[in-house]
């Protein structure tokens, strides 16, 4: 009933429902944008308490904390986390905010299904911390077999609570699909009149192809965790040898989703960087539209790479040979992307902002992972890198300074838009120099230790590698609290008592519809379209 | 603290002298096989080049970052393409990859060539050890992890093969081609030591091929490198390269083991040396699991201290190491430990930590229940 009320005011800005309501049965695009983006920030750091459990049984050599069995669900339990509950939700977060507004849209094209995607995902990961509450209060064990969940380790020898997992990828699985097929709708309808697709702002191209990778491989995702569930509880031998199944197989459909998703992970990046680096360079991006081939050559080469991820699985020759040839040419694409940037920059007007510094700090050492994920497509070299630390530092380079380091970016870009106040930059200045240090002593020397030959995923580790995890280790404590600042800047931003108003431009160099509105947005975006040149 | 002290001495020393690098290992090693060198060249031509590449964008991006600065008055230039430069780093990288292409695929069609071999040994994943089988020479064995559990648990000092020493390793002659068939018996496993540059997954239902052929005689240490559950990180490999003669003294010594093994299992032992025998069986093969107190670990792996199997009917006892309890992690252990061992091991079992049973398994009895 009250819906009706309020649609009845629709007209007047800023006529906000209160209460939990206006949380629970939100279909804003701002406030579901705002409840994915606290989602994954309180994921962060339910996800980097884990990572922190790793690093300090890793401090030593020697078993100190937990056992090997609780180690092995913290690696699995931090790598979903963050890939799903933090990386993902976020960047549909700042989907849901910013893509209306850089495209002159009222709202998001389906809002009672934006609202029905975000409201999955806490039940989704309410069910896999369960699992992780019930292991350490001595109820079975929680997942433990890797974020890969590679059969047989997780089917025929996985623990009771594999099953929650899977009901709980389902469940993340509708979520991210709905998702993205909210924002290809947004996109395709409801620009404004004049913003052809070659005018859309990159971070919208990137969005707009990251949705459709997600709608096509998310049901392979589903499709693998349903053949787990039957094999587990339904007689099924889909990956059982002894029934004439093939773990091999697991290992093709998963990474059809996973290298997918890799990208999933990364392209929201890219499309932040493309933003902020023109504006704060006061320059138009260089070479729009080879941007915009780039980033869908990324996504169709993203299909026919998979098995790189297999090479030591036994495939016949001829297979490692395509595959090494593909996934070196992701390369090219990837490097017109980094190139653009570097231009962009070249003779510009520079300044140093917090967003701009992450960003570059994003070129820098997503560039590195960039360089080492080179390094990993040569087959032979990659039977020495392969499920050593030199990956663990690779994805760590790509995920965390690369994809998450995108997402800090943007988040200070924005924040000023979203809450009307600018923040605090003298701290923004502080985390950005602190996390940009400790990421890299924590993560560089685990190139050391995987060149060295230390496995991923152990709990112990002989002598030779102590030093480097030691060092490892003092890096992610100093990470991992430095985030903390970031928590505070934003409450404080948020609250806005000690801090300045932002103008509706906020930024000198910044361009774009979004940046019409006022500042604090409204509530409804632009409810008649705007002009767009 | 230990630790610390040891941080705060590296970093000082890093410091002091670059030299003290020389002990940590910061690159991969060239390795002892043809291919692991050219494991090697490869890498160190790739990452030179991607230094390379890195010197000019990131060159280019401080250039930019120094001089383009607002502070210093930069004033932002208008162009936004240049049809010509976009071209030339489009092209210029495809010249690049195909020329680290070349060598990657000579290297890696060299490492895939199984081919007139000298011998081929079939290695075996377990959860948590590896099994060898010398194809043709009837010799087979188990590999344990032999780190005492007290180093582990920081009990006592940690020795210099920590972790990566086992009780059995693979012995093999210098200078012949060795194949290896790699599987797996319960989940997949993968066969990894660096210096050999051979990395391959042991896979159930799968037999997979390697090889490798080294000139250098000496020990060389790897571990399973493919997560494969609770103690994936202690199940190491150790490969001892020997002379031609030291190879065939080896040999003709596992058969006369074999031949010891054979008699142990039809003579009555007596309790202490069951006992004996029994602990140390214990000690590898079911420590991982059930603990060296017999305690378990709660909801995870059973207690066998006090357990209804292990003070109840002999025979189920038997059935149950023997046979193994599908569906959950307690493996079939008939196939993998002799007669004399089993019974020793459930004699262990059934008078240990208080379990006082007083019962005696004998081989035979074990032969009688397979």
């Amino acid at each position: 009933m009250s819906a009706v009320i309020e649609e009845h005011h629709d007209d007047h800005h800023d006529h906000k429902p209160t209460g939990i309501g206006r949380w629970l049965f939100s279909t804003n695009h701002k406030d579901i944008g705002t409840m994915y983006l606290w989602f994954s920030f309180i994921m962060f750091f339910v996800g980097g308490t884990l990572a922190l459990v790793i690093r300090a049984e890793l401090f030593e050599p020697g078993l100190q904390f937990v056992e090997p069995e609780l180690f092995n669900q913290m690696t699995t339990l931090h790598g979903l986390i963050m890939v799903f509950g933090v990386i993902m939700p976020s960047f549909v977060g700042l989907a849901n905010w910013m893509v209306p507004m850089m495209i002159g849209a009222p709202d998001m094209a389906l809002p009672r299904m934006n609202n029905w995607s975000f409201w999955l995902l806490p039940g989704a990961f309410g069910l896999l911390i369960a699992s992780l509450i019930m292991s350490l209060m001595g109820m079975g064990s929680a997942p433990n077999f890797g974020w890969t969940f590679y059969a047989p380790l997780s089917t025929t020898y996985g623990p009771a609570s594999t099953d929650f997992f899977i009901f709980s990828v389902h469940m993340m699985g509708i979520s991210s699909i709905m998702g993205a097929i909210n924002i290809i709708a947004t996109i395709i309808n409801m620009r404004a009149p004049g913003m052809t697709y070659m005018k859309m702002p990159i971070f919208v191209w990137t969005w707009f192809i990251t949705a459709y990778l997600l709608i096509a491989v998310m049901p392979v995702l589903a499709g693998v965790v349903t053949m787990m569930l039957t094999d587990r509880n339904f007689g099924t031998s889909f990956f059982s040898a002894a029934g004439g199944g093939d773990p091999v197989l697991f290992q093709h459909v998963f990474w059809f989703f996973g290298h997918p998703e890799v990208y999933i992970m990364i392209l929201p990046s890219f499309g932040i960087i493309s933003q902020i680096v023109p504006t704060f360079s006061r320059k138009k991006i260089f070479g729009y539209s080879s941007m915009v081939y780039a980033t869908s050559s990324i996504a169709f080469l993203s299909f026919i790479v998979w098995a790189h991820h297999m090479f030591t699985t036994g495939m016949p020759v001829a297979t490692e040979l395509f595959f090494m040839y593909a996934t070196m040419l992701i390369a090219v694409p990837t490097g017109v992307k980094v190139f653009n940037w570097v231009s962009t920059m070249w003779r510009g007007s520079l300044t140093f902002e917090t967003p701009m510094l992450f960003a570059i700090a994003f070129i820098f050492l997503f560039t590195i992972g960039g360089f080492t994920g080179l390094m990993l497509s040569i087959v032979p070299a990659d039977f020495q890198y392969q499920d050593t630390y030199f990956v663990v530092a690779h994805f760590h380079y790509v995920l965390v300074t690369g994809a998450l380091y995108g997402i800090f970016a943007a988040v200070y870009f924005w924040l000023p838009k979203w809450t009307g106040n600018m923040y605090d930059e003298k701290l923004g200045k502080i985390h950005f120099w602190v996390s940009t240090i400790s990421v890299n002593v924590l993560f560089f020397p685990m190139h050391f230790l995987g060149l060295a030959g230390m496995p991923r995923r152990i709990p112990d580790y002989s002598l030779q590698f102590a030093e480097f995890n030691a060092i490892a280790s003092v890096g992610a404590f100093v990470f991992g609290f430095s985030q903390l600042i970031l928590l505070y800047n934003i409450i404080k931003t948020i609250r806005g008592k000690s801090t300045v108003k932002a103008t509706a431009q906020v930024w000198e160099g910044a361009e774009g519809l979004e940046w019409t509105l006022p500042s604090p947005a409204p509530f409804h975006s632009f409810t008649t379209p705007p002009t767009f040149k | 603290m230990s630790a610390a002290i040891r941080v705060a001495s590296f970093i000082s020393l890093m410091l002091v002298s670059m030299q003290s690098w020389a002990e940590y290992q910061l690159d991969l090693r060239p390795g002892v096989t043809s291919f692991s060198q050219g494991a090697y060249g490869i890498h160190t031509m790739v990452m030179w080049i991607c230094v390379g590449i890195g010197i000019i964008v990131f060159g280019a991006m401080i250039y930019s970052i120094i001089m383009h600065r607002k502070s210093r008055g930069a004033v932002a230039a208008k162009f936004d393409d240049n049809l010509t430069v976009e071209l030339i780093w489009t092209v210029v990288p495809f010249i690049i990859l195909a020329f680290m292409a070349v060598p990657a695929t000579k290297v890696l069609l060299a490492m895939e060539d199984t081919s007139n071999s000298d011998m081929s040994i079939k290695v075996t994943g377990y959860q948590w050890k590896w099994h060898y089988d010398y194809l043709g020479e009837d010799i087979s064995f188990f590999s344990n992890l032999t780190t005492p559990i007290e180093e582990i648990q920081n009990k006592a000092t940690k020795n210099e093969h920590y972790l990566l020493e086992v009780d059995n390793a693979v012995v093999v002659p210098v200078n012949k081609k060795v194949r290896l068939l790699l599987t797996g018996n319960d989940v997949i496993h993968s066969w990894w030591v660096p210096a050999f540059a051979v990395k391959k997954d042991a896979i159930p239902g799968y037999i997979n091929e390697a090889w490798f052929k080294t000139d250098k005689i000496g020990t060389y240490r790897g571990q399973c490198a493919e997560l494969c559950g609770t103690n994936h990180g202690f199940m190491p490999i150790v490969v001892k390269v020997v002379s031609e003669s030291d190879y065939a003294a080896w040999v003709s010594g596992q058969k006369q083991q074999a031949v010891a093994a054979a008699e142990s299992a039809t003579k009555t032992w007596t309790k202490d040396e069951l006992m004996e025998h029994g602990k140390t069986v214990y000690t590898t093969s079911c420590v991982a699991c059930h603990q060296a107190s017999g305690e378990g670990i709660p909801n995870v792996f059973p207690a066998l201290k006090g357990s209804a199997i292990a003070t109840g009917d002999v025979a189920k006892h038997i059935d149950i190491v023997v046979h193994g309890k599908t569906g959950t992690a307690m493996q079939a252990f008939g196939p993998q430990l002799n007669d004399a061992d089993l019974a020793a091991l459930i004699t262990y079992e059934r008078n240990a930590w208080g379990n006082n049973t007083g019962d005696m398994v004998q081989p035979a009895d074990i032969k009688a229940a397979r």
